[in-house]
């Protein structure tokens, strides 16, 4: 079989996600542009130098609608022979238009794919795009549909993991991002916004507070106990899914959940071909890719079940793990993961995740992909998986190893 | 003879007039359907006519509703196709209704047309608030004992023919949602205020005249381009919260044990989205899927059509005279006595309430004192009617204040000889003719009635708590109670406007004797180590209010202990032996005795209020590692009850399954969606039934173990119904 390799990724910072973030004048199509553009003056990618652009992204509406990866490349200065395909995969979009390039690679399907994504969640906020799975009633309550954070919630609940825990691994995620930050482990990866004429933007991950501390973080009301208990009582219906619990444990708030951020993402993926036409050292080798469905209600548990099945399709063991990172959308996934596997947290988001940097949707599973690239190089090590939870009770997850 | 009779006069109003022959209230019926059709085709196409009123030719209402046997007939009609029957039967109505809203209106252009109001009397309900809300203006009476609404959702069902749609349009999903989803009904004013309907007023006949001939403009709302539903559609911002929020309060608020509640929400849902047209036919298959559901079936027949044939005495002795109590004896001013005399005086009966002296029976009336001031800080009551309600009760403690009573309830310490001391000084006072009812809820009557020197008037009537509020009354004939002392519980019963079922006398009679080995089961299954929030809201999930272990608590664990330990004293060797009670009295030991102390299965905070379970619990009987799954602890908490009510059948506690079934939902909340006990096994099917239970048996032990009866109808795939329905309920 054909191998796929990553040839290279970049990202932007990530931008606030508010009416006074940095990127919050940066359209979608333009943000999306800033890697684009980098990653093919990086690469030399002239003329029709990819089959295709893969690009994540979740509330495809407004100015992120009308597939929003094509509007990219004609906002990029990639030739327009290269088309766009916009998918979704909620927060794991990102790492899916990784996995769906490197599957058609590895299909024969032409050299080389641009895969990644971008969220302007300042601009285009969570939930523009509706959807049915929360308001259509035969939908919504045969699947006994929760929000997000009380899933987050109800992992925390029914596996045990406390208010203290939480806090302190996002105590933790911060400073590891300021460290991975002062000792430019991203500055291979990060490209800076610039606007029309040049002048500059945003050039880091303004989102992060490296000054947080438990006690800081203790004074956080949590995010989804009102929505839980009171109106409109989501928590009974946890509890409807998981009756041998008394009550949930609402331990997630602002400061132990992923950020709210804008940003892009853009990785280079072909066979071994591309990398000859263009003179190109592959950096690592898409070892296996997966998905999977999982229990809507607890939702983000994805990532050990995904997990599971890509070591076994693949006839590996989580030993085989050098590094992971498992996107920090709440503390508790994060536990869960390394409960499960019984994986110590040093191998784990080592350069800080979500929690501190944001989670700009469409583009996250694309960043920490790179992230975790440029990691296993500097640090000097084979294999990394990367996984996110998904929305609607999904996960995907990417083994690399390199080159 | 029809239904709809159609006068035209010189004014050029045509009036149809709605009078349901034989029936106090009018009834919709497939027959009126299509006499109301060929009314209005006629008057529109009558170039003398100008408009329309349609009124009722009953005092002081408009319609009850829909003939609930239509539904059957419908799906009997089908034949082997009763969805594709229901369906369409559905469509034709929603035609009828639609060709008035319409009114002969170009479709394009919405010109022509003639007006079509309805003049309600009074009272208007489901269908008969459906056809009002099709017509294009409403007119009610200032009636303020009138009631509008849809009912509809009590019985397991939902407004089908418009009234959903029609409603969530008008007012917007929010503000229909407490009308259509709780089946709130209010008087005509509130209707007004509400905007469920147009006018009130003193004469709304000539009203509805003076608006037909002033050339209306008569087009609905959402008949109109740019028609926006209030509040928002599911993908506006705020119709989007209204929706989310719908879907999660219906599906907690139902435990998603009840079906109509969720199809008439996706009817909402889905219609909003579509043009009227296509929404009443989205309606229509929620409607359709609805009737179909078995839940629906038995929910209709058992709260609906088998609870008002108990109310109207089904099983009244024939050939009685009429009994109406006119003076009440109350023994026992305790809180079942105190609530006794309460529901009895709220129901126009004299009532003397006995306890030891004075002060105890004053205490007993100051209950009914104490509850009518609370209905005045409601504005539900006035001071003139607490005083006109107290006047009627005497409390005193001279048992010569008992002269002249017809009926005497005891509701003293449940102890035999203390009741029978009673029973004697009663007597000797009372006359000859005066029937005498205990209310024990443990006690056998027949052993009570031997302390009577005229046990043919002896009777039980046992009350559930709080008296005012239990729906329920079960009268418990002992082996010598008459037809007389029977009928005179039952119209009683009628007086007081409670439901009543009759039953004979074995231990616990029928609730109690279903609802102990329920709550027992619970507190088996902690000693095993399951969690008993699994365990509670394993019974919630079934639609119970209250999980055993909760029902424990709030009852009280020395109530449990104390019965337990009679029972065993009752029983001898006979008793089965079981760890519930080493757990209750393990409880009672340690002063854990529930909600009164503060402590029991729950922990409380100084106020009383609830804070979860008590953890000491583990150490005593530590949790399983491996909790059992969700429908074995269900099915272990419905057959523990379900099989009690199969063997009052069997051994004739129970003479009439409609009791056991409307019994069990009034009486202890018994999974109301199921229809009742011998409908869940309808439901789930004789021979799962019988199956299932022998499993449980041969691992859980011998209270499981298949009935004889079950086990046969389980061969011949009976049903209950099929086999125990009274004559004139098996069509239902």
């Amino acid at each position: 079989m054909t191998e796929a390799y990553i040839y290279d990724a970049v990202r932007t910072p990530r931008g606030k996600g508010r009416k006074d973030g940095s990127l919050h004048e940066v359209t979608a199509a333009r943000l999306s542009a800033v890697a684009l553009n980098a990653l093919k003056e990086r690469n030399g990618l002239e003329g029709h130098a990819v089959e295709d652009v893969i690009w994540g992204n979740v509330s495809q509406v407004g100015e992120q609608g009308a597939c929003l990866a094509r509007t990219a490349v004609l906002a990029s200065n990639l030739d327009e022979s290269i088309p766009g395909l916009s998918i979704n995969r909620f927060c794991a979009s990102g790492l899916e238009a990784v996995n769906v390039a490197a599957n058609q690679v590895r299909g024969g399907a032409g050299n080389g794919y641009i895969a990644g994504g971008v969220e302007s969640m300042s601009r285009v906020p969570m939930g523009s795009d509706g959807g049915a799975i929360a308001v259509d009633p035969s939908i919504a309550i045969d699947n006994y549909f929760v929000p997000q954070g009380i899933s987050a919630d109800i992992i925390a609940t029914k596996y045990g993991f406390t208010r203290d825990q939480a806090d302190a691994m996002a105590v933790e995620s911060q400073r590891r991002a300021k460290a991975a930050w002062d000792a430019g482990h991203f500055n291979r990866s990060v490209v800076a916004v610039n606007d029309v004429n040049g002048l500059p933007i945003l050039a880091y991950d303004e989102f992060m507070r490296p000054q947080t501390d438990m006690q800081s973080l203790g004074a956080l009301k949590p995010s989804f106990q009102q929505m839980g208990e009171t109106m409109p009582g989501f928590d009974k219906i946890a509890i409807l899914k998981y009756p041998e619990l008394e009550r949930i444990n609402h331990i997630h708030h602002a400061g132990n959940s992923s950020g709210i951020v804008d940003g892009a993402a853009a990785v280079l993926i072909g066979n071994k071909e591309l990398g000859e036409q263009l003179g190109l050292k592959p950096r690592a080798r898409i070892r296996a890719t997966a998905k999977i469905g999982t229990d809507p209600t607890i939702m983000l548990t994805g990532p050990v079940p995904v997990t599971e099945k890509i070591l076994r399709d693949n006839g590996m063991s989580i030993g085989d793990i050098d590094l992971f990172e498992v996107n920090e959308a709440f503390a508790s996934v994060v536990m869960r993961f390394e409960q499960a596997f019984n994986v110590d947290h040093d191998k784990v988001n080592v350069n800080g995740g979500s929690m501190a940097m944001g989670h700009p949707l469409g583009a996250t599973g694309a960043m920490i992909l790179g992230t975790l690239m440029d990691e296993l190089e500097r640090s000097d090590k084979e294999v990394g998986l990367a996984t996110l939870c998904i929305g609607s009770g999904m996960g995907a997850a990417t083994i690399i190893e390199r080159v | 003879m029809t239904d709809f009779t159609m006068k035209k006069d010189g004014e050029g109003i045509a009036t149809i007039v709605w009078d349901t022959v034989g029936k106090s209230m009018n009834v919709m019926s497939i027959q009126g359907f299509a006499d109301l059709s060929a009314h209005v085709d006629d008057a529109l196409a009558d170039d003398a006519v100008k408009g329309v009123i349609i009124t009722s030719g009953k005092e002081g209402s408009f319609a009850g509703g829909m003939d609930l046997n239509v539904i059957a007939k419908m799906k009997e009609d089908a034949g082997d196709a009763p969805a594709k029957g229901l369906f369409e039967g559905t469509m034709e109505m929603h035609a009828v209704l639609r060709k008035i809203e319409r009114a002969g209106m170009d479709p394009k252009t919405n010109k022509g047309g003639k007006p079509i109001a309805c003049v309600m009397p009074g009272t208007s309900l489901g269908i008969g608030f459906e056809l009002p809300l099709s017509c294009h203006r409403t007119f009610v009476a200032n009636n303020p004992k009138a009631k509008i609404g849809f009912p509809e959702i009590l019985v397991g069902i939902f407004p089908g023919a418009g009234g959903t749609t029609r409603l969530t349009r008008m007012l917007g999903a929010m503000a229909a949602s407490p009308f259509l989803l709780q089946g709130k009904m209010v008087n005509p004013a509130k209707a007004k205020a509400a905007g469920l309907i147009d006018e009130v007023s003193d004469d709304p006949m000539s009203d509805a005249r003076a608006w037909v001939l002033s050339e209306p403009k008569i087009v609905k709302p959402w008949d109109e381009k740019g028609y926006k539903m209030p509040g928002g559609t599911p993908f506006h911002p705020a119709g989007f919260m209204t929706f989310l929020g719908a879907a999660a309060m219906v599906h907690h608020q139902t435990q998603g044990a009840f079906p109509a509640a969720k199809a008439l929400l996706s009817a909402v849902y889905e219609g909003s989205l579509v043009p009227f047209d296509t929404a009443i036919k989205i309606e229509a298959r929620w409607f359709t899927n609805v009737l179909m559901n078995p839940s629906s079936e038995a929910m209709i027949r058992s709260l609906f059509i088998n609870k008002e044939a108990l109310e109207k005495g089904a099983v009244r002795p024939a050939g009685v005279p009429d009994q109406t109590v006119k003076k009440l004896g109350v023994l026992g001013a305790g809180m079942m006595g105190a609530g006794i005399a309460l529901v009895s005086a709220q129901a126009g009966i004299e009532v003397v309430l006995i306890d030891r002296d004075q002060a105890a029976a004053d205490k007993g009336k100051a209950y009914s004192a104490a509850y009518m001031d609370k209905g005045i800080a409601r504005k539900k009551a006035t001071p003139e009617k607490k005083e006109a309600l107290l006047s009627l009760i005497t409390a005193t403690p001279d048992l010569d204040a008992l002269k002249g009573c017809d009926l005497i309830i005891e509701a003293v310490f449940e102890d035999t000889a203390v009741k029978a001391e009673m029973t004697k000084k009663v007597e000797a006072v009372i006359p000859e003719d005066c029937i005498f009812a205990s209310n024990t809820s443990t006690l056998p009557i027949t052993e009570l009635a031997k302390a009577s020197s005229r046990n043919d008037q002896f009777i039980g009537i046992h009350f559930f708590s709080p008296v005012e509020k239990m729906l329920l009354v079960e009268i418990i004939k002992g082996k010598e109670t008459g037809d007389r002392a029977v009928a005179k519980a039952l119209d009683y019963v009628r007086q007081i406007r409670k439901t009543p079922i009759v039953v004979n006398d074995a231990r616990f009679f029928y609730c109690n004797r279903c609802i102990i080995p329920y709550v027992n089961e619970g507190a088996r299954m902690l000693t095993e180590g399951v969690a008993p929030a699994l365990i509670d809201n394993a019974a919630r999930q079934l639609g119970f209010p209250v999980g055993p272990i909760q029902l424990t608590d709030e009852t009280s664990i020395d109530l449990g202990a104390k019965i337990a330990r009679a029972t065993k004293l009752a029983m001898g060797d006979d008793y089965p032996e079981s760890p519930s009670d080493d757990l209750i009295f393990y409880l009672e030991a340690e002063g854990r005795l529930g909600r009164k102390s503060n402590a029991g299965f729950f922990d409380y905070d100084e106020k009383g209020k609830r804070l979860g379970y008590w953890k000491g619990l583990g150490e005593k009987y530590p949790l399983l590692e491996e909790q059992p799954d969700l429908v074995e602890v269900q099915e272990r908490l419905m057959f523990s009850q379900v099989l009690e009510a199969v063997r009052a059948l069997e051994e004739g506690v129970l003479e009439d399954i409609r009791e056991g079934d409307v019994g069990a939902i009034l009486a202890w909340g018994f999974a109301p969606w199921s229809g009742g006990p011998l409908s869940w096994l309808d439901i789930i099917g004789t021979p799962y039934a019988a199956e299932r239970t022998a499993e449980l048996a041969a691992k859980y032990g011998k209270r499981f173990e298949t009935p004889a009866l079950l086990k046969e109808m389980a061969e011949k795939n009976q049903t209950f119904y099929g086999r125990f329905a009274p004559a004139a309920d098996k069509a239902a």
